[in-house]
């Protein structure tokens, strides 16, 4: 029998679904999402299922649903709770930053923080520049937090009952134009370790690494380069902190070329680290400069005429990764007129 | 029903928050201390008072002004004063400093050095122990000068709507930083703010541990039988500065003898003395003890060993 197909958002309400009914000590808060099931409807029928004291609409009070989060993590419960738009994280950033994530060190290891912070960002929907945001790399920069970013339902769903059994914080980064993807979803329990990177599609001319919604482009970026005699091998990330360095250099080992692909803008995002790690560990390895492909410095835009510009399609992956194979080692790549990117 | 109070008991550890305060000035000046370090030097009743009248389940998270919380509640002062001082024997095994320190088994969960920082979580413990059906309150310290920030209205508003057993334990003590609270609030009385969220608002006097402790005790009750959260104001003053870094001269010399003529150590013995709850003699046992204990306290600090250095990532990530 084929495996069943889910959209991303399904899978995601089925990992809560289970975890919830494997674990009472599992609770959902956030605006919108018991009576509404959420604005992306991932937590559709779950205060049907599990009841108004486990299913929680809030007020509109970033700050307190996290907060709220960490005490509630903090005395034995395993809270999910939704910040609705990435944009709004920066309103709990002092509960994520100064409260979750510190409260293990501080403790000297005697309190944890079971905290699940599910979260959705990302350009495409004509939302404007404050509800269009990818700022996970914000969160990788901060000890004590993890921060996932799935691209596919079946690690969506995996990855999600993962960091619900993480006794740590857990910044889970979901991309909007990802909830309406659709894809085999296994019946059975899957679950997905923090911190493993999965070849997606192998190649031996170019190693392309990405998360979230990139990965797509990146595959298909990947499909175009064929026909120009090229193969690309692509790393899906999935889990940025921690970070399995180790696929990411297996594959640079082999194709001697690497390409990092972001949405979130490119100055100072989660790509620049994974260049500065591959050339750190792999210098020797490689043929030219790691290079970067990345959201441009700027807000999102409003206008769909502008927005599309605003985050790297598989064109500007396949026009980088051809100036990369064609340049011949010692030559610098002049990346400034890249428009941004 | 609470326990009765035990007075002679809260003011062995006013005195002991004084002693330690005094101390920690005095180590200061022989730059024998690190970092800022906040002191509540005037206004250690109401800290005290809140803390010690609690259950020992029940739950406290504190402020950057912590020390009376902490002898309040319970804290072991060698450990406490080994995580002033940065060293390994600390509860946070010198990790946390003195703002944030975190003790699961006293109920200091957590400290915390942002300012209104602490009220969220501890909105969210009351949540737990709500849907845990445990009778356990939590009191939730501030300042007036939390009072004004975002996380204070967001966490009173949550715990008003979901009815939550917390107590929000403001110490007006008439500075934030700096800044008189003529200058930085709206309102006379902090105790106000309570109209907004639809829960009681209270004022004690906070120099009075007689006012104080039956107040909490009562307020503790309420919550825990399911009546919702309650903000507490106990007007105080903050005798010291800011921190030790603060070198002063923005409190008015008039304001500080008035404060100084209404000491809480000082009205604390004469309140005994009066009811009839210890003769002179005894309290003057109780401030040699107390005495012993805090310079006992510093100088085990003093001498404990540092850290060793730290494991990462085990240090920062629960395996």
């Amino acid at each position: 029998m084929a495996t069943r197909q889910l959209f991303f958002n399904a899978a995601l309400r089925e990992a809560l679904v289970e975890e919830m009914t494997a674990d009472d000590r599992v609770i959902v808060m956030g605006e919108d999402v018991a009576v509404y099931g959420g604005v992306y409807k991932v937590s559709h029928g779950l205060l049907e299922r599990f009841g108004p004291e486990r299913v929680r609409d809030t007020p509109i009070s970033e700050a307190a649903i996290v907060g709220a989060g960490v005490g509630a993590a903090i005395q034995g419960l395993r809270p999910v709770v939704e910040i609705m738009y990435a944009d709004f994280m920066p309103i709990a950033m002092d509960q994520i930053v100064n409260q979750a994530a510190l409260m293990y060190f501080v403790s000297g290891g005697t309190v944890h923080v079971p905290l699940v912070i599910r979260t959705q960002g990302g350009s495409g929907s004509y939302a404007g520049p404050q509800h269009s945001k990818s700022l996970e790399s914000w969160f990788t920069h901060v000890p004590g937090l993890k921060v996932v970013a799935p691209s596919t339902p079946a690690e969506a769903k995996g990855l999600l009952r993962t960091a619900i059994r993480d006794d740590n914080p857990v910044v889970f980064c979901e991309h909007k134009l990802l909830y309406r993807t659709i894809g085999p979803v296994p019946e059975e329990e899957c679950l997905i370790p923090l911190g493993q990177a999965k070849v997606k599609r192998a190649g031996s001319d170019v190693t392309i690494v990405a998360w979230s919604r990139m990965v797509l482009e990146a595959l298909k970026a990947a499909e175009e380069l064929t026909m120009e005699g090229l193969e690309a091998e692509v790393v899906d990330l999935r889990s940025l902190c921690p970070l399995d360095d180790e696929t990411v250099f297996g594959s640079v080992r082999r194709t001697h070329r690497a390409l990092v692909v972001q949405e979130a803008w490119r100055t100072n995002g989660f790509g620049a680290e994974v260049a500065s790690r591959v050339q750190e560990n792999c210098f020797d390895e490689l043929d030219g400069p790691v290079l970067r492909v990345a959201g441009q410095d700027a807000p999102i835009p409003f206008s769909p005429a502008l927005e599309k510009k605003a985050a790297p399609s598989a064109a500007d992956i396949v026009a980088a990764v051809r100036r990369m194979c064609r340049h011949s080692r010692g030559v610098n790549l002049d990346t400034r007129g890249e428009s941004g990117r | 029903m609470s326990l009765p109070i035990d007075y002679r008991r809260i003011y062995e550890l006013i005195l002991r928050t004084r002693y330690l305060e005094e101390a920690i000035i005095q180590q200061h000046k022989l730059g024998k201390t690190f970092g800022p370090l906040h002191l509540c030097l005037g206004q250690e009743a109401a800290g005290v008072a809140a803390s010690a009248v609690l259950a020992s389940e029940d739950v406290i998270t504190t402020t950057h002004r912590g020390h009376a919380h902490y002898v309040g509640k319970g804290l072991n002062l060698k450990r406490l004063c080994c995580e002033i001082w940065g060293k390994a024997e600390g509860y946070g095994q010198g990790r946390a400093g003195h703002m944030i320190i975190v003790d699961r088994q006293t109920g200091i969960l957590p400290g915390s050095g942002i300012v209104g920082g602490g009220l969220p979580v501890a909105v969210g413990q009351a949540l737990a122990f709500q849907i845990k059906r445990e009778r356990r309150v939590v009191v939730a310290f501030l300042g007036d000068g939390a009072s004004n920030a975002g996380a204070f209205h967001e966490s009173l508003n949550l715990a008003a709507l979901w009815r939550l057993p917390v107590v929000f334990f403001c110490e007006n003590n008439s500075y934030g930083l700096t800044v008189h609270v003529k200058d930085h609030l709206s309102v006379q009385d902090i105790a106000a703010r309570s109209q907004a969220y639809n829960i009681p608002g209270l004022i004690v006097d906070g120099n009075r541990m007689e006012e104080v402790a039956p107040v909490v005790a009562e307020a503790a009750d309420h919550a825990r039988s399911g009546r919702g959260p309650t903000l507490i104001e106990a007007k105080t003053y903050r005798l010291h500065g800011f921190s030790t870094s603060d070198t002063g001269g923005y409190q008015r010399e008039e304001d500080l003898a008035c404060w100084r003529d209404r000491d809480p150590v000082k009205h604390g013995a004469d309140f005994l003395l009066k009811a009839g709850l210890a003769t002179q003699a005894e309290i003057e046992v109780m401030d040699r003890q107390a005495q012993t204990e805090v310079s006992e306290a510093v100088d085990y600090a003093l001498a404990a060993a540092d850290p060793a250095d730290l494991v990462l990532p085990a240090a920062v990530f629960k395996e």
